[in-house]
């Protein structure tokens, strides 16, 4: 029996209003409450330091009471040694030093530090993520990071004063617990100790003054810059310090500089705004395609508000929640129709000179100035015409919440001053990602950088500064080598690559590859309650080189005339069990991410390619869905078991289906997939029928030439075979049917997926696109008529051409996602592409996490295993899927990026086989393709090259007679180059040459097109 | 739940630095706090504070009387001040009211009714600040109360909350914990660990329940034991005061223990 215990409360003294807090907190409404809150305070909160006798038993006890997945652990004996500091010690941060310097934090010079609780309150108050990464940072063993309860310890909580801020408690807070760890600590390390450690503590913090007040009380404290210069591999610690650091050059005179950008308003007058509706806050989306303008989309608006010029902006950077102001209606403006390179337009931006802005910044001034006489030319001509209506247009006054994260960048080599000096010298990383500015980074290490692929993080981004200020975190590799493409990717998708920890493979069964089913016997928990589907003729069919095989599926003739038709699926359940680390880990990996040349794998890889994986000739556990259909497929019945199969094939879908086409064959497993298929076509006949749509995306296959080499040899678009539309059929009705099923067992918790219906707004520029330029109408009033009215958008001269409007309309949708069913209406339920009131994602849980869940849900639904508490909480399966979309979503930009990396080799590799050269437009590059234009803009167009799936920009030199209504440009020939005028419209085909070439500056590859005659 | 409070953080704290299976201060006062009753109880469990009142048995007011026992009726009123926001609440209110009820209902069966026929018992229960376990605390108070009004009782019924986050139970839940958990209120008779009531207001899974179950059991032991020593303090005063010479020390026999207390409260008055 565990141990009760009243604990006492002094009720009267001073100790009595130590223990209460009070303080007032504004409600919602408007009201002022008093919240008056117990506290607690204890004598037997330890130290957490292994030299310290006093405290030896009680770290005993937590060490032999703690469970298994985190282990405590205690700081080291002997403490650090730093040159600054005399003696060893242990180190205290303040909250600033977290918040702003956890890169530095995370290297793995820095052990042995104390983690105060009042510092991870503020941390996971101020940012969660931080928050997150702290927490990782507390459980890894190796680094011995102790959390010490200050606020709960009699001795060191502290009471806020009158007239104290909360943030002046905290440091005084800090300062008293690090009071404590020094006289603690000298009393049961010191000289009378049995251990004689002599062991210290100091206090590290980038805020002056509480490092002033700390030596004032006779305490050791150091700012951030001071303390790492005292470290050994200080060169290396210097690079990752933030910009924030004080002590920095950058903060040097910061003040006295012009403001080149109106200072944010504070966060309490950004909150009344939002509340009082004077303001809208919403994500901000900077346009890749021009880096002077970006919206935010707001429930506020129709249309996304424009923000206009850099001015606009304020220093939002994509991905931040911003507090906009909406202008008046007169000043509303329409996007531009214009491309505007950052990378052309600021080259000549200087690092180390931009400190003082305005003088050598005489090329940006001229451009922005060029363009608001633009802007104002652009107003007239939209009031002229109202083609491009205009939007609502706002600037941003605050920020609400910055979603910063590190990025992958390139070293600017024209923003480096002296490649060789080793000393500090500021310059400029330009991050892959269009949308993200250039960001000034500081670093010793300049020469070494150049040609490398590197992550930087954000630190600030001051009013006085026309670019943000981060720092280098660590080097990626050289640009255009594989590992470091492969892992900037995945960085900058941020999708969780690092191998499975220790505790992690410990969850897999000890028999490892050798784990078989056992002999049949109901007794055994293997076969409890299972059904022997063994003789079935079961087979699967999936892409060539598939390792992870999800699915399999038979059917048979029944006697009645109906037909038996089943779905085995991988039982992951069974090996992945709830509240466990494995699953732990599969939740926050969500997905599988498949690249061009790597797959991440979302379990083990024993599970996903073995034990889970239903191979061929060898017995696997499955879970079953098993439907009698009437020969018109209609279904009769539905049976879930779990079951064990033996699969009898495995197919490729070009394997599958020469098979079925080849009338010799006749046996069991030929006829069986006849079977499917003759149902199958049936299904798919009736979904369509009920309105679903048939979407496309712009896929393609890499074909790789060896493993090793991984050099792409060609890229051809994938083909849909009968089969492949065989295996989605019944994936999708077992989908279907178990969402129903666990909808009706779990109303309020099942995990479904729904794809909403697009607002029509976003088909408004399409429609208007295909009427002016093809006279054809496209309806969007519902999925049926949209899929409809999208097979009349034929061009028989083209058969490209309906897929490429199909590829457009699915960009004007939105995307499918997982949804808790008690958290949102009924009605909102359906999947608008499936045209089907129910969905939910079932049949791959090797790769999706859902699926697990779902599982784990359908398996309690058929009453085979309880269903795990927390799947009961609502806010529990929100909190997993909302991770689970999001991780959803980054999967297929990464994998999409990956594919496009490795196109851009093919091209680079197919120009030089045909001996062509490198600078694209000057007729050098032999690679010529035929291309859509998409997007027309004053001095560019955006094309679209089918055969790579792969879409570019071309720019012209200089504007040309553009007529927005029609969507069409003219470009004279003194523009492009070419013998001739031409006049482009969205929809024209046109032939592009297709070149990789590489930007001087920062060496980086970048697929260019330009136009050419056929 | 609450994105801004750990309920349970890694070391094994909770949000006012207690850990799981630590209840909250209590301490208790006996009689006299409230002129003219037959008997009074003031317990203070954490920052809750519950004050119970008993008249009678007396003469039943109106009807509802019945031939063969006494009849139980009891109050709660919540002070405007003891809560966060003021709210002043009138006597119908439904929560009240409920409240009401499962005090009544746990002490009907505990109280020997029988031996006052046709009479009634009132019990005033005043919540005067409120910290989560308002119940709990109610029916603690009560038993008091009743034992203070010297009217005889199988046992003591103590009671507490209990309640589960994600799979670790705590136990003795304040106000902020009682707003995000699912929670379980039990009365236990420590002597016999009979339970007289089971109150549960969330959902709780059926896996879970057993667990929290047993343990609020055990913590009512624990309670029973503080309840004891106040009630023999008390009784210790009382006797001294009147000049008398019964004094219950620590080795006085095992039926002294409840039993014998409720026959000194009896002779006392």
């Amino acid at each position: 029996m565990v141990e009760i215990s009243i604990r006492k409360r002094p009720l009267t003294g001073i100790e009595a209003s130590a223990s209460t807090q009070k303080f007032f907190k504004k409600t919602a409404r408007g009201k002022v409450v008093k919240v008056v809150r117990e506290r607690y305070l204890r004598s037997d909160i330890s130290c957490g330091s292994s030299s310290c006798q006093k405290c030896k038993e009680s770290h005993l006890s937590a060490i032999s009471s703690k469970q298994s997945n985190s282990p405590t652990v205690l700081l080291s004996q002997k403490g650090l040694a730093n040159s600054v500091v005399r003696g060893n010690h242990y180190l205290i941060l303040d909250t600033n030093v977290f918040l702003h310097q956890i890169d530095l934090i995370e290297n793995p010079s820095f052990t042995d530090i104390i983690v105060l609780q009042t510092v991870l309150d503020e941390v996971r108050h101020r940012s969660l993520p931080l928050y997150n990464r702290l927490k990782a940072l507390i459980s890894d063993p190796d680094r011995r990071f102790w959390v010490f309860y200050n606020d709960f310890s009699s001795e060191t909580a502290v009471l806020r004063q009158t007239d104290e801020s909360p943030n002046d408690r905290n440091d005084r807070a800090i300062r008293t617990a690090v009071e404590w760890y020094r006289s603690h600590l000298t009393l049961s390390t010191g000289p009378t100790s049995s251990t004689r450690s002599n062991l210290d503590v100091v206090l590290i913090s980038d805020d002056a003054d509480n490092v002033r007040k700390a030596k004032e009380a006779n305490l050791r404290a150091y700012n951030v810059r001071e303390y790492v210069n005292g470290m050994s591999n200080a060169d290396q610690l210097l690079d990752l310090l933030s910009a924030r650091s004080v002590g920095g050059d950058s903060e040097l005179g910061g003040d006295r500089r012009s403001l080149l950008y109106p200072e944010h308003l504070p966060t309490a007058q950004v909150q009344a705004g939002l509340k009082s509706g004077v303001l809208i806050s919403g994500f901000f989306n900077a346009n890749a395609y021009n880096y002077l303008e970006g919206t935010v989309r707001t429930s506020a608006f129709d249309k996304p508000v424009l923000l206009v010029g850099r001015e606009a902006m304020n220093r939002a950077v994509d991905g931040d929640v911003v507090a906009v102001t909406i202008l008046p209606k007169e000043e509303w403006k329409a996007a531009a129709d214009e491309v505007i390179e950052a990378d052309s337009a600021l080259k000549n931006d200087d690092a180390e000179a931009s400190d003082d802005e305005g003088e050598n910044s005489g090329d940006v001034d001229r451009e922005e100035a060029r363009l608001a006489r633009k802007e104002a030319r652009d107003a007239e001509l939209a009031a002229k015409s109202r083609t491009s209506e205009p939007q609502p247009t706002g600037k941003v006054v605050g920020i609400v919440r910055r979603n910063w994260r590190s990025y992958v960048a390139h070293v600017d080599v024209s923003s480096v001053h002296d490649a060789s000096s080793l000393g500090p010298q500021s310059l400029f990383a330009t991050p892959v990602d269009r949308k993200i500015p250039r960001i000034r980074i500081r670093t010793r290490q300049a020469s070494n950088l150049i040609g490398q692929k590197i992550l930087v993080a954000l630190d600030a981004w001051r009013p006085t500064s026309r670019y943000p200020d981060g720092h280098f975190v660590r080097a990626l590799g050289a640009t255009e080598s594989k590992e470091a493409e492969q892992e900037s990717l995945l960085l900058e998708h941020d999708v969780p690559y690092r191998p499975f920890s220790k505790a992690i493979l410990d969850c897999l069964p000890v028999e490892g590859d050798d784990w078989k089913v056992p002999p049949k016997d109901f007794s055994n928990p293997a076969w409890r309650d299972r059904i022997d589907m063994r003789s079935e003729m079961i087979c699967s069919i999936d892409p060539p080189g598939c390792q992870d095989i999800d699915d399999a599926l038979h059917a048979k003739q029944l006697p009645n005339g109906n037909i038996e038709a089943g779905v085995h699926i991988a039982d992951v359940s069974y090996f992945v069990k709830p509240d466990n680390p494995m699953d732990a880990e599969a939740a926050s990996r969500g997905t599988t991410v498949y690249l061009v040349d790597k797959r991440i794998d979302m379990l083990p890889h024993l599970l996903g390619t073995n034990l889970c994986s239903l191979r061929p000739y060898v017995e696997r556990l499955a879970f079953s869905a098993v439907w009698e259909m009437t020969p018109d497929a209609d279904i009769v019945s539905v049976r879930f078991f779990k079951s064990v199969i033996a699969s009898k094939a495995a197919f490729t879908y070009e394997e599958a289906q020469l098979r079925k086409d080849d009338k010799s064959k006749t046996d069991e497993i030929t006829k069986s997939i006849r079977l499917l298929n003759s149902l199958a076509i049936k299904l798919k006949k009736k979904r369509m029928d009920a309105g679903a749509l048939n979407l496309a995306s712009p896929e393609v296959r890499i074909h790789l030439d060896s493993s090793e080499s991984a050099a792409p040899i060609d890229v051809e678009q994938k083909e849909m075979r009968e089969t492949n539309s065989l295996v989605e059929e019944f994936m999708l009705l077992a989908n279907v049917s178990v969402a129903e099923k666990i909808y009706e067992t779990f109303p309020m918790t099942a995990v479904l997926r729904r794809h909403q219906p697009p607002p029509k707004t976003n088909f408004e520029t399409l429609q208007d696109i295909l009427k002016k330029r093809k006279g054809m109408d496209l309806d969007v009033s519902s999925s049926g008529a949209l899929a409809a009215s999208l097979d009349l958008c034929v061009d028989p001269k083209e058969p490209a051409f309906n897929t490429l409007v199909r590829i457009m309309a699915t960009r004007c949708m939105l995307s499918a996602e997982y949804f808790c069913s008690g958290s949102v209406a009924r009605d909102t339920f359906g999947h608008y592409g499936l045209a089907c009131g129910m969905y939910t994602h079932f049949t791959s849980p090797i790769r999706r996490y859902a699926d697990v869940l779902a599982h784990r849900q359908l398996s309690a639904a058929i009453n085979y295993a309880p269903l795990h508490p927390s799947l009961h909480s609502k806010d529990h399966v929100d909190d997993i899927l909302n991770v689970v979309n999001k991780r959803h979503r980054s999967a297929q930009m990464a994998s999409r990026a990956s594919v496009e990396f490795y196109v851009g080799l093919a091209i680079t590799e197919k120009n030089r086989s045909a001996g062509g050269g490198e600078t694209v437009g000057k007729g050098e590059v032999k690679l010529r393709e035929e291309a859509f234009v998409i997007r027309t803009f004053r001095n560019g167009i955006a094309v679209f090259v089918s055969k790579f799936g792969l879409e570019g920009l071309i720019t012209f030199k200089e504007e040309c007679e553009f007529d927005a209504e029609e969507y069409k440009v003219k470009v004279p020939s003194r523009v492009s180059g070419l013998s001739k005028d031409v006049e482009l419209g969205i929809f024209d085909k046109c032939l592009v040459e297709i070149g990789v070439e590489k930007d001087k500056n920062t060496k980086r590859g970048k697929t260019k097109m330009a136009l050419v005659l056929g | 739940m609450s994105s801004r409070l750990e309920l349970l953080n890694a070391g094994g704290f909770r949000v006012d630095g207690r850990k799981q299976h630590e209840l909250r201060s209590i301490s208790i006062k006996l009689g006299g706090s409230i002129e003219g009753c037959d008997g009074s109880a003031e317990v203070t469990q954490g920052l809750t504070v519950v004050s119970a009142s008993v008249f009678g048995p007396r003469e039943p007011r109106l009807g509802g009387q019945s031939h063969d026992r006494a009849t139980i009726n009891v109050e709660v009123s919540l002070s405007p001040w003891g809560s966060m926001e003021r709210k002043r609440r009138n006597k119908g209110d439904r929560r009240l009211l409920e409240i009401a009820s499962a005090i009544r209902s746990t002490f009907e069966p505990v109280v020997h009714t029988h031996l006052y026929p046709r009479s009634q018992i009132d019990i005033f229960v005043q919540v005067l600040q409120q910290d989560g376990g308002i119940l709990p605390a109610s029916i603690n108070a009560t038993t008091l109360a009743l034992m203070d009004a010297g009217i005889p009782m199988q046992d003591f019924v103590t009671s507490l909350s209990c309640g589960i986050h994600s799979t670790s139970p705590l136990l003795d839940l304040n106000n902020v914990e009682e707003s995000d958990l699912p929670n379980l209120t039990v009365a236990v008779l420590p002597r016999t660990a009979k339970v007289t009531l089971a109150s549960l207001e969330t959902r709780l899974h059926v896996e879970r329940f057993e667990e929290i179950f047993r343990l609020a059991i055990d913590a009512c032991q624990v309670l029973h034991q503080e309840m004891d020593l106040a009630t023999r303090a008390r009784t210790k005063l009382l006797v001294s005061a009147m000049g008398g010479k019964l004094s219950i020390d620590k080795d006085s026999d095992e039926e002294a223990r409840v039993g014998g207390l409720l026959d000194d409260d009896e002779m006392e008055y």
